[in-house]
């Protein structure tokens, strides 16, 4: 399709004689919030790995933004615009909250050493666009705490937030509710939403159905590594083969 | 000034520039190495070479030995894109022993009976003896903490703070991981050949012992010691470590066993070294600083 950011086709990927991605075909559009759900294990963190070139791909191809980036590395596909955040968590825990998200601001000098010489003096234009991350992500308060010392909610949302500031086209987020109580769901929902409004397209992978149904626009199911249903979340909900395969 | 003291500070500016080099691969980039007296070595042997057998000049021979030291620690860095943590070690282990087999078993490096009659450094014909020495090597050891200093505020600093913490997450925000960890190992290396060429040119000779596992070991202690990933930590560990056997001579043997239990609580009681972000030491003086300032 002419609008899809993001195109998988026959994606496949083996560990073994374990087909951990089988034949995947999914296509994210311009400025939607995109869910991918599943059962554990169905491969949805190994599709992102994928996604992102922290996992070599067995067979298929993937396009971001008009072209081939299948075999390209992890750095020059987030350097491209696709950014991620991780299951675990991944925010860099000796670093405060402001300095995780200054180090997402630096991705146009990481593309080589000579270029990454340049010295990164604060002021001006860059504390600007690092203080209205912080703002938007709720993080005004925490700026100057270390990452360690915060709870996991609060660490999600920086590692949100340093993915939001290298500027990426394309935002993975893998579980990002997960550990989070209700209320603070909700409150990252409302950010995920700002930061679509703000010209990125999100996939989220959620294991939590009823934040999933309630963030994604559409949604792609997916059951021992393929992909079994695909649409909006009222018609997902409603596919005989999603509920026997996943619902219950 | 007793010339006994400003030989045994010489070699304390020495080991500084050592412990330095391997913070900026340890402290800063997370890739620990127990080889990193190889590249000290190295340096130590380009400079014998360049010297004696090639009649080359100060600063030729330093610089020579300190692009020589860093481009063969390029090659120490292809080990690292495979391997991690304790398999990183390892690997660093196993270089540090192949290169003192290489000066060992080399003629052209003078075998066991190593490299003798490297001249002391000469500037416009005046050739630097102990205090001279002394305020060059100084002047080096600052020249470099500054570098360093200012490294870590650029781009690169992040880039290599970032792959200690997560390699994973390095790449997601666009860092090239593999690039980032060789120039670490050419910075530290090429650290470690001034050092080593400083060393050589102190000492006069080398020989394949002096560029052993022990040295490695002994820097490594020094950085942890004193706080890996702090500016001044590594510089607090040489100065300790480098001066103490010597403050402790007249026990003899027996200073080692205080030096090794001495170690023992350090390690114990101050996890992140002596200058650590948690250590108690530092919270203590940055209490002192703080109330003298605050003093009218």
């Amino acid at each position: 399709m002419s609008d899809a950011l993001l195109a998988l086709s026959g994606l496949s990927r083996r560990f073994g004689g374990l087909r951990a991605l089988e034949d995947v075909d999914l296509e994210a559009r311009e400025g939607e919030i995109l869910g991918l759900i599943g059962p554990n294990g169905a491969g949805k963190s190994t599709l992102f790995n994928c996604l992102s070139g922290h996992l070599a791909v067995s067979a298929g191809r993937i396009r971001f933004a008009g072209r081939d980036v299948t075999r390209l590395a992890a750095a020059r596909r987030a350097r491209l615009g696709m950014a991620r955040t991780f299951q675990l968590g991944k925010a860099f825990q000796s670093m405060t909250v402001r300095e995780n998200v200054a180090a997402g601001l630096g991705i146009a000098a990481y593309g080589s050493f000579w270029r990454s010489l340049a010295g990164r003096a604060s002021g001006g234009a860059r504390d600007r666009r690092s203080n209205a991350i912080l703002e938007r992500f709720d993080l005004r308060s925490q700026a100057g705490a270390r990452v360690r010392e915060l709870p996991m909610g609060v660490q999600r949302r920086v590692e949100a937030a340093r993915a939001f500031a290298t500027g990426p086209r394309l935002l993975l987020l893998d579980e990002p509710a997960a550990g989070l109580t209700h209320g603070e769901a909700e409150a990252f929902a409302g950010m995920v939403r700002g930061v679509r409004d703000a010209g990125v397209t999100i996939i989220v992978i959620e294991h939590n159905m009823t934040f999933a149904m309630r963030l994604a626009e559409r949604m792609y199911v997916l059951v021992d590594g393929r992909i079994i249903a695909e649409g909006p979340p009222e018609a997902v909900r409603a596919d005989p083969a999603v509920v026997d395969a996943y619902l219950g | 000034m007793d010339a006994y003291l400003i030989s045994v500070m010489t070699f304390i500016g020495i080991w500084i520039i050592m412990a330095m080099s391997l913070n900026l691969l340890v402290g800063y980039a997370g890739q620990v190495s127990i080889g990193h007296a190889a590249f000290f070595g190295i340096g130590g042997y380009t400079v014998a070479v360049a010297t004696v057998k090639m009649g080359l000049p100060f600063p030729i021979d330093l610089v020579l030995a300190a692009v020589v030291s860093g481009i063969l620690g390029g090659f120490l860095g292809l080990p690292a894109l495979r391997v991690r943590h304790d398999f990183l070690v390892l690997a660093t282990i196993g270089i540090n022993f192949i290169v003192v087999a290489v000066f060992q078993y080399t003629p052209a490096l003078g075998g066991a009976y190593g490299i003798v009659g490297i001249p002391p450094i000469a500037i416009a014909g005046v050739e630097l003896l102990g205090l001279g020495m002394l305020l060059l090597v100084a002047a080096i050891a600052v020249a470099l903490f500054v570098l360093k200093a200012l490294l870590l505020k650029t781009w690169f600093g992040v880039r290599l703070i970032a792959i200690r913490e997560d390699e994973d997450a390095a790449a997601a925000i666009g860092i090239n991981v593999a690039s980032t960890k060789i120039w670490a190992f050419v910075l530290a290396c090429g650290g470690a050949g001034i050092a080593g060429a400083l060393y050589a040119r102190q000492l006069g000779s080398v020989f394949p012992e002096n560029f052993g596992f022990v040295e490695s070991v002994t820097v490594l202690t020094m950085v942890v010691l004193g706080g890996a990933g702090t500016l001044i930590g590594p510089v607090i560990g040489a100065i300790i470590l480098g001066g103490l056997p010597e403050y402790l001579r007249f026990l003899h043997e027996w200073r080692y066993v205080i030096y090794g239990l001495l170690l023992t609580v350090l390690v114990i009681f101050e996890r992140d070294g002596l200058m650590g972000p948690e250590s108690r030491l530092r919270a203590l003086l940055t209490r002192l600083l703080r109330r003298a300032a605050a003093e009218p």
